[in-house]
């Protein structure tokens, strides 16, 4: 601890242990805490706390009973714990009987302040620091405190609770650790037998077993919970043997009917499923496998899925999760089936009454089954290990039927058809997911026939007046990735003849989106239309029906869109519509003065909209154009660069002046890429130079440096770095002549650092620059940038000055009234 | 003090009209007759030829219908136009139902919103009626407006020609459909007059929300906000006993109207539903989004946007919305023309009814703004309002424009005159917005159409899903509504969410039908004086409930039943008798006392044997016991709630059996 903290701590320790003076907030508490324990992990705890006994005192002294505010006693039990968690310090405050004191019946345990859930998470959060030797399993053994944990598990604050058990998994670890550790390899290090536990493991163990017996659904969820965290975290070999003794009282709560707490017990069999240790174990397949059919569809799926996504598990197991999960859309199918027997997605079980028992009565249930159903599915397809042969074209067939019973176009026959159809139709839930699912079921095709009728029902989501703006975005996006997977050959650009035949409706849609009175809705249509040009853009289908379409002049009119967000993508769309050579023939009859290229236009929006995101746009695209060579920037590009560092170095949104920043370094890397890595050729870097100097880019860059927003600064280090690489070292026969004259630059560089922007850098000479670049620390300016923002205020010293501060001022009252 | 009376006597609704949400019934509810709405159900004019402002070359060259057999009698009735048949004559309406009830008998017409009155001159002008109409006050100033416009569109076109033969039954078998299949043909009528709408307004009695108006001293009605339009109305209608609310063309929706006031609609013995959305599969906003898309890319393309709609009602949304769309579609410079004999009034009524607005509105009437942004679109000349398309209008007129013009059955009205103009064009677009007409019939005289056409119903009444809220909110212990709520529409029979779903089931009703509502008159509140009150001495029967008689005399007034004293017995004076005003209620008699309890048979017996009663034998029935005395050749047969003697002629043996048997009862 440095010497200056040290000298703090008592004046501190003084104000913590008073209770007139205010308790500082709970962040300051958060923060000497995390500073505690950087320095006892750094150091000895015991030394520290010899050095400054005002820390003891502290500890002490908040053992009386007084009127001490609970979050000091937390934060103050939770020091002692941290303290505490080095065996010769525990010694030491054993010593005093602190310890009892504090986690002791004599502690708050017994004391009104219990009462605070912050004085049982401190106590909670104390022993969890301090259980991590013998000496403390001993303690914990011995002032009963693991008896007060276990009540506390019901406790009626949820982070208490969950504490509580975290606990004692914690202990149940320490406790089991030592022996299996301890044993030599004679014994054969790893299991032992139940017998052999020490008395504080099997006391938990026991009571696990209580609750899993137990006919409280809420003790049977605490122990699944603690077992769960248990097999998650803890991977000592000891696990096996808990599993080993636990398990068959975890598989009979499968006997009970209803199962009790399903959720829990799917946690914790796919934590054992997930470990290696566990997992070889038969019987735990076989509990799983019962529990996937003893549990309802909505409690198994969560199961099933997760058991698929395992890397390693016993077919046959795979098969039936696989089953379960898909057994809510083959209802799906089933009902919507025109007549009995129709091929479904579970051959040979879907039915009637299957149906009747797997798809909830109540809508909202229903609706939750199917979402969490699409959900599993979508994550379960990318996945390497997902099921194979993946029933690909049923699947797309049962997510298009949901999307027909959502808008009511299906036309069930059956009574179950109906019912589904009531409960679906117009659900923006269900809509969302299934066109999630259908988005990502692109990947993989699937029958002509199909692939139409998903074009199909997309297009009557997109045309629908009552699609949700949501639900059309969503709409939107799977279309985009359908047409994406229609690329005949895959690596093909064009569109297959169906696609192309679909687009031209798109299009129709789409100008009708573009007009929409809501902007969400103009805004997913711009986005989608910037998506199908960055694809499609070179594609003369796509470019003859776009052209003959009046999206493009709707998308030029939507610059001047009242909504930011829709300006922004209209910017987006402009520039991508304008590098394909698609955009709206320019000057609207209603504004013949108005701009006259997309270039002047979005140049424009950078220089005069009013918010951000347009302007952020804008840079984007600009950036893209001179990426990409775009034919208005190639004709003058010099120009060009100037005119946009111009409007972006004035900015006032700093990520504009960051884009700004971006289209200088493109700028630069095209002028001395060429040269290849490593520093360009004197001449080759003077043209630069000289061209750099002509678009203003340094002015720029060096005003940057300083911008008070930390990304503008580091991003113009960064620039001047890749320059100063590109300079020839120093010594080269260019600096052997005359020195350039650079005060005047350093002197502006002074006054910006300062804060005074006024003032201009004036003309200058490449060579100067070269000399100020070099002259200029960039790697300190770099390192220091790299820092974040508060890290001189996040010293500890600034810490506790800062809480004295607050007490400071208290002092100062105090004085005024009298 | 009150008491009551059982009474039994069923309560009947009269289905008067088959559409419904032009809705006519009348209920028979206590001794009152109410008819509920008197809607004109006007899709009848849709067999008509339409009615041009200016004369129609192409209307007026139409051939002839001819049948099959080539004979041409009906050539000057009816015409051909694109394989369609319309009758050439004055458009004619479809009336409600006037033969199932004698509709001088009804006491009241409660009209529930302006649209729901349109029948209302037929009814109070033609069927002897003499009773009272109730209706709010926004409801019969728009509802004027309507029918205004409806008399001016069809007089100011005075057409000669009426056609009556293809009514005939033989002949309009052989017409193809749709004229082959209108029903009640003979009942359809003429517009009515001007004259005989200011007659039936003035019948009308203005009534405000939550007011409570006592028909007959039997019945209350109160109408409470039903959120569809201005002044729009529910009611409530009940007696001490009985309930039934009355929920015709409501809404949920956030428009301009005052809320829908659900509340009081709870704990109804019988909801009557009614007008319920016509276009149950489109949500309102998704049309208002569809009619501003549609609109602005006509526009954009240089073509103009005729909206066929009504003066009033969600033409005051449409503005809003396109008060607040038009700047950022860019269509700033587009002018709005809304052209109909009532715009300038409808306008400016919108803006003088806030108490009858939503919160909102309401509250700008304060700062003071007007209520509705078409004021701001009036002042900035972006909309311009006139009475017709002659005069000023074709001085103004400017293109490309939006027009809102009627009539929406595009068979009279200023409408008729643009679809003529614009028809040929495939740049202008017809929006349909209104959804009381198909708009395939509609468009079907002026085929074959260049001009696009977009159907936007904008049906902002309750839907299926609400309906389904709100039954569980409010909980009435039936439904009754048409028919048409109780199954999916035709066309979509699997939707089962596009029906009415309650336990227990609707109750539907169709035109021309009689209901008997479920359930009966079972209590009457009666009135104890004061006076006769004190006298009563009330003995507990059992804890907490105590009896006492009472002998009165019920006086029934007005539906009123009040009890009173009843005459002192006549004083045994000999004297002069002094006429007194109880005189002349009729004398009563000694009333007997009221006997209660059970008799003990056992004990009974052997009271029975002590008096000398031999030979007595006891039977069970299933209701209680026969005492027979064989002896003496009686019986006395003893059950819960009644005690016999039969014996012989023999009255001293009756009374002392008689006596015995009172023994055993209490008596008050």
């Amino acid at each position: 601890m440095d010497p200056e903290c040290a000298r703090l701590l008592p004046a501190l320790c003084a104000v913590l242990a008073d209770p007139r003076q205010p308790v500082a907030d709970d962040t300051c508490l958060e923060k000497l805490l995390d500073w505690f324990k950087a320095v006892t992990d750094a150091g000895s705890s015991l030394l520290l706390l010899q050095e400054n006994p005002c820390l003891v005192e502290l500890l002490f002294h908040v053992r009386k009973p007084q009127d001490l505010s609970s979050r000091i006693l937390s934060f103050a039990l939770r020091l002692a714990g941290t303290f505490a968690a080095q065996e010769d310090c525990f010694q030491y405050l054993q010593q005093g009987e602190l310890l009892p004191g504090l986690f002791g019946e004599q502690g708050p345990l017994g004391a009104a302040a219990w009462v605070a859930p912050t004085v049982r998470s401190g106590w909670i959060q104390g022993l969890r620091s301090l259980a991590q030797h013998p000496s403390a399993l001993l303690f914990l053994a011995d002032s009963g405190a693991v008896d007060t944990i276990f009540s506390l598990q019901g406790d009626p604050s949820l982070f208490v609770a969950s504490a509580a058990g975290q606990l004692l998994v914690h202990i149940l670890d320490l406790a089991m650790r030592g022996p299996a550790e301890g044993r030599g390899p004679a014994e054969g290090r790893g299991r032992l037998q139940a017998r052999d536990w020490p008395a504080c493991a099997r006391r938990i163990v026991c009571h696990l077993e209580d609750c899993l017996c137990s006919e409280a659904a809420p003790r049977v969820t605490q122990a699944l919970h603690v077992l769960t965290t248990a097999f998650g975290h803890c991977h000592g070999l000891w696990t096996q043997g808990l599993w080993v003794q636990l398990s068959p009282l975890v598989a009979r709560l499968l006997e009970k009917d209803p199962v009790p707490a399903p959720h829990a017990l799917v946690e914790l069999l796919l934590s054992v499923a997930r470990s290696s240790v566990l997992s070889s174990d038969p019987g735990l397949w076989e509990t799983v496998a019962q529990t996937l059919s003893h549990l309802s569809p909505m409690q198994a799926g969560p199961l099933a899925a997760g058991i698929l996504k395992l890397q390693d598990c016993p077919q046959a197991l795979r098969i039936q999760a696989f089953g379960v999960l898909l057994r809510p859309l083959a209802c799906v199918l089933e009902a919507a089936a025109q007549a009995p027997g129709t091929p479904g997605l579970l051959e040979g079980a879907a039915g009637d009454q299957m149906a009747v028992d797997t798809l909830p009565p109540s809508k909202s249930v229903c609706v939750g089954l199917l979402c969490s159903t699409l959900a599993h599915l979508e994550l379960l397809q990318p996945l390497p290990q997902r099921p194979s042969p993946w029933p690909q074209a049923p699947l797309l067939a049962a997510a298009v039927t949901i999307l027909r019973f959502c808008n009511g176009s299906a036309a069930p026959s059956s009574e179950l058809g109906g019912h589904l159809c009531a409960m679906l139709v117009g659900c923006v839930r269900v809509q969302r997911a299934a066109l999630d699912f259908l988005g990502v079921l692109s990947q993989g095709l699937g029958p002509r026939e199909l692939v139409t009728q998903v074009f199909a029902v997309l297009l009557e989501y997109l045309v629908s007046p009552d699609s949700s703006p949501t639900v059309l975005k969503k709409a939107f996006q799977a279309t985009l990735r359908w047409l994406l997977g229609s690329a005949v050959p895959p690596s093909c650009c064009d569109l297959e003849p169906h696609a192309q035949l679909v687009l031209r409706e798109l299009l129709a849609v789409l100008q009708k989106r573009l007009c929409s009175p809501c902007w969400e809705v103009r805004d997913s249509g711009l986005e989608f239309l910037t998506q199908m040009t960055r694809h499609w853009g070179g594609q003369a289908t796509f470019r003859q029906a776009l052209l003959a379409s009046e999206v493009p002049k709707l998308a030029s009119q939507l610059l001047q869109d009242p909504e930011s967000y829709v300006r922004a993508s209209a910017v987006a769309a402009a520039g991508q519509l304008s590098s394909r050579g698609l955009h709206a023939a320019p000057s609207s009859p209603e504004h013949p003065a108005g701009p006259q290229t997309p270039l002047e236009e979005l140049l424009l929006v950078l220089t005069t909209d009013s918010e951000g995101f347009p302007r952020r746009a804008a840079m984007r695209v600009f950036t893209e154009w001179l990426r990409d060579g775009h034919v208005a920037v190639a004709e003058d590009r010099e120009r060009f660069v100037a005119r946009v560092l111009q409007a972006a170095s004035g900015d006032l949104d700093w990520e504009v002046r960051v884009q700004g920043l971006e289209l200088a370094l493109v700028f630069l890397q095209q002028l001395l890429g060429a040269c290849g890595p490593g520093a360009a050729p004197p001449c080759a870097l003077a043209q630069a130079l000289r061209a750099l100097c002509r678009v203003q880019l340094f002015e720029f860059a060096f005003r940057s440096l300083f911008d008070c927003d930390r990304p503008v600064a580091q991003k113009s280090c960064d620039l001047l770095l890749f320059l100063r690489a590109k300079a020839a070292p120093s010594g080269s026969p260019q600096e052997a002549g005359e020195s350039p004259d650079v005060a005047p630059v350093e002197a502006a560089l002074r006054r910006w650092r300062a804060g005074e922007q006024g003032q201009p850098l004036g003309e200058l000479a490449p060579e100067a620059i070269l000399a100020v670049l070099r002259s200029l620390d960039l790697e300190a300016l770099r390192d220091t940038l790299a820092e974040s923002s508060d890290h001189v205020e996040r010293s500890p010293q600034s810490l506790l000055q800062d809480m004295l501060a607050t007490v400071g001022v208290l002092g100062d009252n105090e004085a005024d009234c009298y | 003090m009150k008491c009551f009376a059982t009474t039994d006597k069923e309560h009947r609704a009269y289905c008067l009209s088959g559409h419904p949400t032009l809705p006519c019934n009348v209920l028979k509810f206590k001794s009152t007759t109410i008819m509920l709405d008197c809607g004109l159900d006007m899709t009848s004019t849709l067999n008509f030829l339409p009615l041009p402002l200016v004369q129609s070359p192409r209307l007026s060259s139409l051939p002839g219908w001819s049948l099959k057999d080539g004979n041409a009698f009906l050539d000057k009735e009816l015409k051909e136009c694109s394989g369609h048949v319309f009758v050439d004559s004055v458009p004619e309406f479809c009336l409600p139902e006037t033969e199932l009830i004698d509709l001088s008998t009804v006491d009241v017409i409660l009209i529930s919103n302006y649209h729901c009155m349109m029948a209302l001159p037929y009814i109070t002008e033609h069927t002897g009626f003499t009773g009272t109409v109730y209706a709010t006050e926004p409801t019969v100033q728009i509802g004027r407006l309507l029918m205004e416009e409806l008399v001016n569109f069809i007089e100011r076109v005075p057409k000669a020609q009426s056609a009556s033969l293809w009514k005939n039954k033989d002949i309009q078998r052989l017409l193809p459909s749709p004229l082959k299949d209108a029903v009640e043909v003979s009942t359809w009528r003429r517009c009515y007059t001007m004259q005989e709408v200011n007659s039936a307004l003035s019948k009308i009695q203005l009534v405000g929300y939550s007011q409570k108006i006592e028909l007959f001293g039997a019945v209350q009605v109160t109408p409470l906000s039903s959120g569809y339009a201005l002044g729009s109305s529910n009611w409530i209608i009940q007696s001490h006993y009985e309930k039934v609310s009355y929920v015709s063309g409501s809404s949920l929706l956030t428009t301009h109207p005052q809320p829908m006031d659900q509340a009081s609609l709870k704990n109804s013995d019988v909801l009557i539903l009614t007008g319920l959305t016509q276009i149950p599969t489109a949500n309102p906003d998704g049309m208002v989004g569809e009619f501003c898309s549609n609109l602005a890319l006509t526009v954009r393309n240089g073509g103009n946007v005729l909206v066929p709609c009504y003066p009033s009602g969600v033409i005051y949304d449409l503005l809003e919305c396109l008060y607040q769309y038009i700047d950022s579609a860019g269509l700033s410079s587009i002018p709005f023309y809304f052209i109909s004999p009532v715009a300038n009034s409808s306008l400016e009524f919108s803006q003088i009814f806030a108490e009858w607005l939503c919160h909102n509105k309401q509250t700008k009437v304060y700062l003071p703004e007007p209520p509705f942004p078409h004021a701001e679109l009036i002042q900035t000349n972006k909309l311009k309002h006139y009475p017709s398309i002659h005069g000023d209008f074709s001085n103004d007129f400017r293109q490309p424009c939006v027009v809102f013009t009627g009539h929406p059955s595009l068979r009279f009205g200023d409408v008729v005159h643009f679809m003529e103009l614009w028809g040929k064009s495939s740049l202008n677009t017809v929006i349909f917005t209104e959804p009381d007409f198909s708009y395939l019939e509609a468009l079907a005289p002026y085929q074959p159409l260049a001009m696009k056409c977009i159907y936007c119903p904008i049906d902002t009444r309750l839907n299926f899903i609400q309906v389904s809220k709100l039954l569980k909110e409010v909980q009435p212990l039936h439904v009754v509504c048409p028919e048409q709520y109780t199954q999916p529409p035709p066309a979509q029979s699997h939707r089962m969410d596009l029906m009415v779903d309650c336990q227990p089931p609707a109750m539907s009703y169709r035109r021309a039908e009689v209901l008997a509502l479920p359930f009966k008159r079972r209590y009457e509140k009666i009135e104890i004086m004061p006076e006769l009150a004190d006298s009563l001495v009330p003995m507990e029967i059992k804890p907490g409930i105590s009896l006492a008689t009472v002998s009165a005399v019920l006086h029934t007034k007005d539906n009123k039943h009040v009890l009173q004293p009843p005459p002192r017995p006549a004083q045994p004076t000999g004297g002069k008798k002094r006429k007194r005003a109880s005189d002349d209620i009729p004398d009563c008699k000694v009333l007997k006392p009221l006997l209660s309890g059970s008799i003990p048979v056992d004990q009974f017996v052997q009271t029975l044997e002590k008096h000398g009663f031999s030979d007595i034998k006891v039977e069970d029935t299933a209701k209680g016991h026969i005492v027979l005395l064989q002896e003496a050749e009686t019986l006395i047969q003893i059950e819960e709630d009644s005690t016999h003697i039969i014996c012989d002629d023999d009255e001293v043996l009756r009374v002392r059996l008689r006596d015995l048997v009172l023994k055993f009862l209490q008596k008050f």
